[in-house]
């Protein structure tokens, strides 16, 4: 951040950071359009999009049919026509009814076309746990978007990644799944709107020597909280913050854990079939003879997400973290 | 106290009303025709030789393609031998702006449209997935997953509304199509936001094995609009200058700011669903055969000959050219494409990612390694 920034800087929370990257990208260029349920006059249900239809009006902010599959179908066309839709999914499972075009157009649009027709659309998906959502509304369902070649997946952590990369999103020429923590929605930082690393970065969030904590979104506070709570023990943990799932940035994650020999993967979404798997192969390929001990996952359990009153148990805490960080074979 | 004096009992409630009267909006019971009727109403002369002639070169464009599938240069084909009056009608009803939407089953409508054959079967021969520049063509590309063009082709037409562009987008779907949820969503999207859409239904009878009885209990796939707030049409697929004067009405309404229309086109599809498919199994001949005494092409030509519009000569040069154009495209398809399989890396992402280049390596080792051997 430059110095002028930094004195800019005020209290932010990151729903104000996004709903600021629309707007200043909408204000900016005319092709940019936002579209979803309630994304109009109500502001969106986390308020996201607070402003936006009043501002821009409801020709550039529209509130559509209740139809998800309708909503990023017509802005695949919108987009053949040149506009870059940035559309809502109003919660991670809503945009279930959504995966055809995202599989099947979306994501295959520029390759099928030999590169002429790039679809800039940017999938804005309120994702995760830990808000005592009732039953659909809390999936971590990276995994499935990870799996699609021609997306791009992004998971911003800090008020000021929200802002940074949407509008790289934005601006991106490909796809982008922006899964946005609904539980750090609310989280603050003083912050005024700047360019940050791009996507396809990840970013060293906290340097350490003993083991490296590979996480994203959601997951990257626990692993800061974690690493403090570490220091009692011993351990001077680095925390890496992945930022976008695709492209991973293998550079980043493998010269941290060469230099700590030690590294456990942290996120919410399941083990079994999860992102944690990839990271942790990819990790093993290319860190093999650098690693003390194999690679660790700490995930959400292999089960439908849980009822709000038993979701403590489910989410990827400080202790669980500890624990996997402690069975990391300090022995050898 | 009773009921009657209970505080608010006699306050008025906002009332209902329908908020669109139907009446406009229902199709017609019979499909409508032009052809056949032994009335003299006028036709085009111009267009109707155009229609004729798109009509002949198409037939022998459908045979040419099936027979190339025999031979081994198209992977598969799914013909619209019969359906060729829709196909034909939808690529003349558009002007140079406008947008095509076609299912898998329409390379002939886009090849009508004015692309070339052998960029339309790039898709069917299998060397890439689109052969050709949508944007230059504005064709969309051929869609296989069923229906799922057609929000895009509201979006497309809803985009070109909000910049004040004269553009109207034609999307066109199967008869089984229509049970799909995107075909639901689509004509939603587009009545409410009044987008300039024309989706145009080709009822052929069959969604592969499966006939339409058990495909939907509406009166008409064309009274589907009704619910959606839009005009459906009901027309006869097989009458060239019906489907065409029902299209071209349909864009006329979504030119003029009318919104969107649902026209449904009674026809048959007289082939198989594609060559890998067996039609024996599920349809008797007699049916087929009743269908062939209302053949689009053989419509056509006897009305537009009884009517004097059309001679011996003119079937002979229509024909002549027909032949040509199955020989050129023969003599292209039998060339084997040029294929460089690493292109397979080059259009996933605007700039390859480091694991795409790693795999594009891998693969150019292993290509040059066999090319040693």
């Amino acid at each position: 951040m430059t110095a002028a920034a930094t004195l800019a800087a005020k209290p932010a929370t990151m729903a104000q950071a996004l709903q600021r990257a629309m707007r200043d990208a909408m204000a900016e260029d005319a092709r940019v359009h936002v579209l979803g349920e309630d994304v109009g006059t109500l502001g969106g249900v986390f308020r996201v999009t607070d402003g936006l239809a009043k501002e821009f009006g409801e020709d550039r902010c529209t509130d559509t049919p209740l139809a998800e599959a309708g909503i990023l179908g017509t802005a695949v066309g919108m987009a053949m026509y040149g506009l870059r839709p940035v559309v809502e999914m109003q919660f991670d499972a809503f945009a279930y009814p959504a995966f055809e075009q995202l599989i099947s157009h979306v994501a295959k649009m520029r390759n099928r076309t030999r590169g002429a027709m790039p679809l800039p659309i940017v999938v804005r998906v309120p994702y995760g746990g830990g808000i005592g959502g009732v039953e659909h509304h809390s999936d971590s369902s990276e995994a499935y978007y990870m799996a699609t070649p021609g997306l791009k997946v992004v998971a911003p952590a800090t008020v000021a990644d929200a802002y940074g990369l949407l509008r790289e999103a934005i601006d991106c020429d490909d796809p982008v799944v922006f899964l946005e923590p609904k539980r750090l929605y609310w989280s603050k930082a003083d912050w005024s709107p700047h360019p940050v690393e791009p996507i396809g970065r990840a970013v060293v969030r906290r340097t350490g020597r003993s083991a490296t904590l590979i996480t994203y979104g959601p997951s990257v506070p626990v692993c800061l909280e974690a690493a403090e709570a570490a220091k009692e023990e011993g351990w001077d943990l680095e925390v890496v913050d992945l930022r976008s799932l695709v492209p991973f940035d293998d550079e980043t994650v493998c010269a941290s854990v060469r230099r700590t020999g030690r590294a456990v993967v942290v996120h919410e979404s399941t083990g079994f079939g999860g992102p944690g798997g990839e990271i942790a192969a990819r990790v093993t390929e290319r860190c093999f003879h650098h690693l003390e001990a194999p690679v660790l996952r700490v995930a959400g359990f292999d089960i439908p997400y849980p009822p709000p009153m038993l979701e403590r148990h489910h989410l990827p805490g400080v202790d669980r973290v500890l624990d996997a960080v402690a069975r990391l074979q300090w022995e050898a | 106290m009773t009921v009657q004096e209970l505080p608010g009992a006699a306050a008025a409630y906002p009332a209902f009303t329908l908020r669109t009267d139907p009446a406009p909006l229902l199709p017609d019971t019979e499909p409508y025709r032009v052809l056949g009727l032994g009335t003299d109403s006028p036709l085009d002369p111009a267009l109707m030789r155009r229609l004729y002639e798109g009509l002949v070169r198409g037939r022998r464009y459908n045979a040419q393609a099936t027979a190339l599938t025999k031979q081994g240069r198209l992977a598969v084909y799914p013909s619209s031998t019969g359906q060729e009056a829709c196909e034909i009608a939808a690529a003349l009803v558009l002007q140079e702006q406008d947008w095509l939407f076609p299912s898998y089953r329409d390379t002939l409508a886009a090849v009508a449209r004015g692309l070339d054959p052998v960029e339309a079967l790039t898709l069917l021969r299998g060397d890439w997935h689109t052969g050709y520049d949508p944007r230059e063509h504005r064709i969309a590309p051929l869609c296989t997953p069923l229906a799922t063009q057609l929000p895009h082709a509201v979006g497309l037409a809803h985009a070109a509304r909000l910049a004040g562009d004269d553009v109207v987008a034609l999307a066109m779907v199967g008869d089984g199509g229509t049970s799909e949820g995107d075909f639901h969503e689509a004509l939603n999207f587009a009545a409410v936001w009044q987008a300039p859409v024309v989706f145009l239904v080709q009822n052929n009878g069959f969604a592969i094995s499966v006939p339409l009885a058990k495909q939907t209990a509406a009166p008409s796939l064309a009274h589907k609009a009704v619910g959606y707030g839009m005009p459906g049409r009901l027309v006869d697929g097989n009458d060239a200058a019906a489907v065409h004067e029902v299209l071209g009405e349909a864009m006329r309404l979504a030119r003029s700011g009318g919104g969107p229309t649902l026209v449904e086109a009674v026809t048959y599809r007289m082939e198989a669903h594609t060559n890998a498919d067996d039609a024996t199994r599920y349809r008797g001949d007699a049916e087929v055969e009743a269908w062939r005494a209302h053949d689009p092409v053989d419509l056509l030509e006897r009305e537009l000959t009884g009517r004097g519009l059309l001679d011996e000569e003119t079937i002979r040069t229509v024909r002549e050219g027909a032949e040509t154009m199955a020989a050129d495209l023969r003599a292209r398809m039998n060339a084997d494409p040029v294929l460089d399989p690493m292109e397979l890396f080059a259009h996933v992402y605007a700039e390859q990612t480091s694991q795409l280049r790693e795999q594009a390596a891998m693969l150019r080792d292993e290509l040059e390694a066999g090319a040693g051997r």
